[in-house]
């Protein structure tokens, strides 16, 4: 799954006459590919930005003046950064081990990092709510220590953490194991302890690998609607992160608002596509190659 | 490995000390339904100026807004809610019955069977009516497009259920009859929404259907929100007493301590103040003397039946219709 | 707490290859909390909650007709869904790699949009272009098609997050062909035609299976931004997330778990299945 998040190397040669197609073939294909994207991925994102902005700037503006709608930026921030740097962590440890060492079972190891993926957004909040809900398998257990999970910060932050669990170790797993382990058993030889090496030849040899994995961890984490709904509780200012704030200006018949709202996470993309394809272009060499593993 | 378990402990408190309840002014949660979420923002702002008037404590009353069965799973789960004011009476039922956090006799413990205010059922149409409903028997004709939210989500819709099939069983008091009546409107409905905010966004916004048969303080709403140049209201001559119930979710209160504020709420929404402001939202106050005339004037007489009369307790009426294998269920699986 | 075992333990090291890189214990010991955690128990509390109904009773809910019809539409819906992204996928990975035109990067970038918009967002925009009076939708509704509220709008949705999988795993080894290979097909007489469906496209063949597995997978799973666009009527365009939420509404615990662990059996199939393909394509091609 990992081709997923990997960058391409273009091949520099430009194509030989023989082996491409005519002139026009090419055209109209490029044609094709190009009215496609247009009409299924970029209109839907021009749609929300002309609809923000239908009412004028004034309005558009309007929409951050309440403060249900900062508490909701303030949680998604606070919950992206809990999440984000858990993953990373988790991320960072998954890829030594499965990368760096030969141990059987790897390949369903690497099955189950994935399964948060294929897993639906409404199941990933609704296993918690099974396990931590007053019905659910703790639920007692919680409710008589005063521990609130459920529609409230952690469980914001778990059903996130589940959503977006293999976004960096299946990025960093291919990599690593692209970069094998002469350099640091080398460092490791020369004397440098474990961290060491890690710190000074590990970790630089992944950076920008990690970064790019960050940036779509962090823009999915901030994102995600399916799963979070269903631990929230949707209290205003309280559990609701933006997404469904969107869902809840939309719902009052605040469109503009809502799509205003939704603009923000739109540009988030946007900055997130851009920064992505500014390491891409780059760093090219440094990011994993699709068929690393 | 120590280590290892070590970080994951250190990350698992990390979680746990989020998840201890800060100290904070006496707020109060209110979980309700769909439409309510103007009007609770009135009554709260209201009430908080009525408590520090009386006590000269600050209070927040914060509100969740959802399907009503949506949200009534959140407080069974575990939403901190003080009060819950939900769109039917079996909802409020199912908290009680799974979870004891509320008295199972909870109805007998506020008014007017912890009613404060009643509505019911009209249509929203398109301006100038083009389609000519008049009458619940009109939803059946087969050019008729019927916009409704999912009975089995949305309180709204269990109540526009209701009303079509109360409407038929009272012409000839034929229960078969009235099923088959119900049958023949859903067989008209192309889109279901799982809230009733969904319906008339699908109907407004989207311009979908020929008629919304909505709560009737929802059609003001979309007259207001919408402009009052696109859509017509017509009040049908008969429809349901749809009671959105209130209750007191006293173990939560008790636990957070904040049973006497949270009674004190549900009480105020019987006083006067609230009263004139359920008005003001085109929900039928039970005191129409505390209303502004202006108000009461916008609600026409209707004649107005009781579902309970007609089918029984809520227990028999949610299992009839619309538990699984229920009425609606048969009449989905008939109609495809 | 459990006896520790230190990396230089006898287990670990039969366990494991030896090597001289240090920190297996740790990485690999976090590793596994963290999946348990995370993953691992709240998984099994579900296929738990769901085992609660007996097998005769997840059969009972698989078979129940509704849960079937939605069953039916999000796995068909998806699987056509998944082929037409696949196809536009492998042409829009073909166009991108082997062609040079301007604004080439832009579009390139563009493929990944779905993956950063968020799905709810990408639901209410997808949803106002393509009701009846929509850009898109009153264009269609003149071809006498009606997108939204209608399956075609559940299938549109799948397309739009489906698309970036189908086009990502084939880009890469389109752009790794030989073209040596290529170029001595075509001086060897063979048509452009019979060049690329007998010597380009077969070894692309797994990889294009796989793009259709994961778009497969994920559509499959979606809810945020289909909800806004179907119809969400039993029988005809509800999906089986929405009837999740359904059942969670009902207060129907059990129902809603017998749902999720079956979606949740076929996820891991479909895991299973590009880990398969995979294996396959490295033993025949040499490559994934």
């Amino acid at each position: 799954m990992s081709e997923i998040f990997s960058p391409v190397a273009v091949p520099a040669t430009k194509p030989a006459q023989v082996a491409s197609e005519g002139a026009i073939t090419r055209a109209v294909l490029i044609g094709i590919a190009v009215a496609f994207l247009a009409l299924f991925l970029v209109l839907p994102l021009f749609a929300v930005f002309t609809q923000a902005l239908s009412k004028g700037i004034g309005a558009f503006l309007d929409a951050f003046r309440e403060p249900d709608a900062w508490s909701a930026i303030r949680l998604t921030l606070t919950v992206a950064a809990i999440a984000v740097p858990f993953n990373v962590v988790f991320g960072l440890a998954a890829s030594w081990a499965i990368a760096k060492f030969e141990f059987p079972g790897k390949s369903l190891l690497i099955t189950l990092i994935d399964l948060p993926f294929s897993v639906s957004p409404v199941v990933s909040g609704m296993i918690y709510v099974l396990l931590f809900g007053s019905q659910g398998l703790f639920g007692s257990w919680l409710i008589d220590h005063g521990i609130q999970i459920l529609f409230a910060l952690p469980g914001i932050v778990l059903a996130t953490v589940f959503v977006t669990f293999p976004f960096v170790a299946r990025e960093l797993i291919p990599l690593m194991q692209e970069q094998g382990t002469a350099e640091e058993e080398a460092a490791l030889t020369l004397g440098a302890s474990g961290l060491h090496a890690f710190r000074t030849v590990t970790l630089p040899n992944i950076r920008w690998g990690l970064l790019y994995s960050v940036l779509l961890c962090n823009a999915r984490a901030m994102g995600e609607f399916g799963a979070v709904s269903v631990v929230s509780g949707h209290i205003r200012g309280l559990t609701n992160t933006i997404p469904l704030h969107v869902e809840i200006l939309y719902n009052e018949y605040n469109f503009v608002a809502a799509f205003a709202v939704a603009s923000l996470l739109a540009a988030l993309a946007l900055i997130t596509l851009v920064l992505k394809s500014f390491l891409e272009w780059r760093f090219a060499g440094e990011l994993a190659h699709g068929r690393a593993h | 490995m120590v280590r290892a378990v070590g970080l994951s402990l250190w990350v698992g408190a990390g979680l746990l000390a989020c998840a201890l309840p800060a100290a904070a002014e006496t707020a109060l949660l209110n979980v309700s339904y769909d439409p309510t979420r103007e009007l609770y923002r009135d009554i709260n702002a209201a009430f908080a100026e009525e408590w520090k008037a009386k006590t000269g404590e600050a209070i927040t009353v914060r509100a969740s807004h959802g399907g009503s069965g949506a949200q009534a799973r959140t407080v069974i789960d575990g939403v901190d809610a003080d009060v819950v004011t939900l769109g039917i009476p079996s909802d409020i039922d199912a908290i009680a019955k799974l979870t004891h956090k509320i008295p199972e006799d909870w109805r007998s413990k506020l008014p007017n069977t912890a009613t404060p205010y009643t509505s019911t059922v009209v249509f929203l149409v398109r301006k100038g009516n083009p389609k000519g409903v008049k009458d619940w028997a009109d939803l059946v004709k087969p050019d008729v497009k019927v916009i409704t939210p999912n009975p089995k989500t949305s309180a709204g819709g269990r109540w526009n259920f209701l009303a079509a099939w109360g409407y038929a069983y009272n012409q000839d008091k034929d229960a078969a009859k009235a099923d088959a009546f119900v049958g023949q409107v859903y067989k008209n409905v192309p889109v279901l929404d799982t809230g009733a905010r969904g319906s008339t966004v699908t109907f407004a916004q989207r311009g979908l259907g020929d008629v919304l048969p909505t709560w009737e303080n929802e059609a003001y709403l979309v007259l207001q929100e919408f402009g009052a140049d696109k859509f017509d209201i017509v009040s049908p001559p008969s429809s349901i007493y749809a009671e959105p119930p209130v209750a007191l979710v006293a173990a939560n209160a008790e636990r957070k301590g904040t049973t006497k504020a949270a009674q004190a709420y549900l009480d105020f929404l019987y006083t006067d103040r609230a009263q004139a402001i359920f008005a003001k939202h085109h929900y039928r106050p039970i005191k129409r003397e505390a209303a502004a005339q202006a108000d009461l004037a916008q609600l026409p007489e209707i004649k107005l039946f009781k579902i309970e009369d007609l089918q029984g307790s809520w227990d028999e009426i949610q299992k009839r219709n619309f538990d699984a294998g229920g009425l609606f269920d048969r009449l989905s699986r008939a109609g495809r | 707490m459990v006896e520790t075992p230190r990396p230089k333990s006898p287990l670990l090291r039969s366990f494991r290859r030896p090597s001289v890189i240090p920190g297996f214990g740790i990485s690999f010991g976090y590793t596994l909390t963290c999946l348990g955690l995370i993953v691992l128990l709240p998984l099994a509390g579900l296929v738990v909650k769901a085992s609660g109904l007996g097998l005769s009773g997840i059969w009972e809910v698989a078979t129940d007709p509704r849960v079937a019809s939605a069953l039916r539409i999000s796995f068909g819906v998806s699987a056509l869904a998944a082929l037409v992204a696949s196809a536009f996928g492998f042409l829009v990975a073909w166009v991108l790699t082997r062609y040079r035109f301007p604004g080439r990067k832009l579009v390139d970038a563009a493929v990944d949009l779905p993956f950063a918009l968020p799905t709810a967002v990408a639901g209410i925009a997808l949803a106002s272009l393509y009701a009846p009076d929509g850009l898109l939708g009153s264009a269609l509704a003149r071809l006498g098609i009606q997108a939204a509220y209608t399956p075609v709008g559940i299938f549109i949705a799948m397309v739009f997050i489906g698309l970036p999988f189908a086009v990502r795993t084939v880009q890469p080894l389109i752009a790794e062909i030989d073209k040596e290979i290529e170029e001595a097909s075509a001086t060897l007489g063979a048509t452009r035609l019979a060049t690329l469906t007998k010597v380009v496209l077969p070894p692309l063949i797994p990889a294009v299976l796989t793009g259709f597995a994961l778009a497969f997978a994920r559509g499959v799973g979606e809810y945020g931004s289909i909800i806004f666009i179907a119809g969400n009527l039993p029988y005809v365009s509800e999906i089986a997330p929405l009837l999740i939420v359904i059942k969670l509404s009902e207060f129907d615990y059990g129902g809603a778990a017998a749902i999720a662990t079956i979606m949740l059996g076929i996820s891991f199939l479909t895991l299973l299945a590009i880990n398969l393909i995979q294996a396959w394509s490295r033993r025949r091609f040499g490559y994934v």
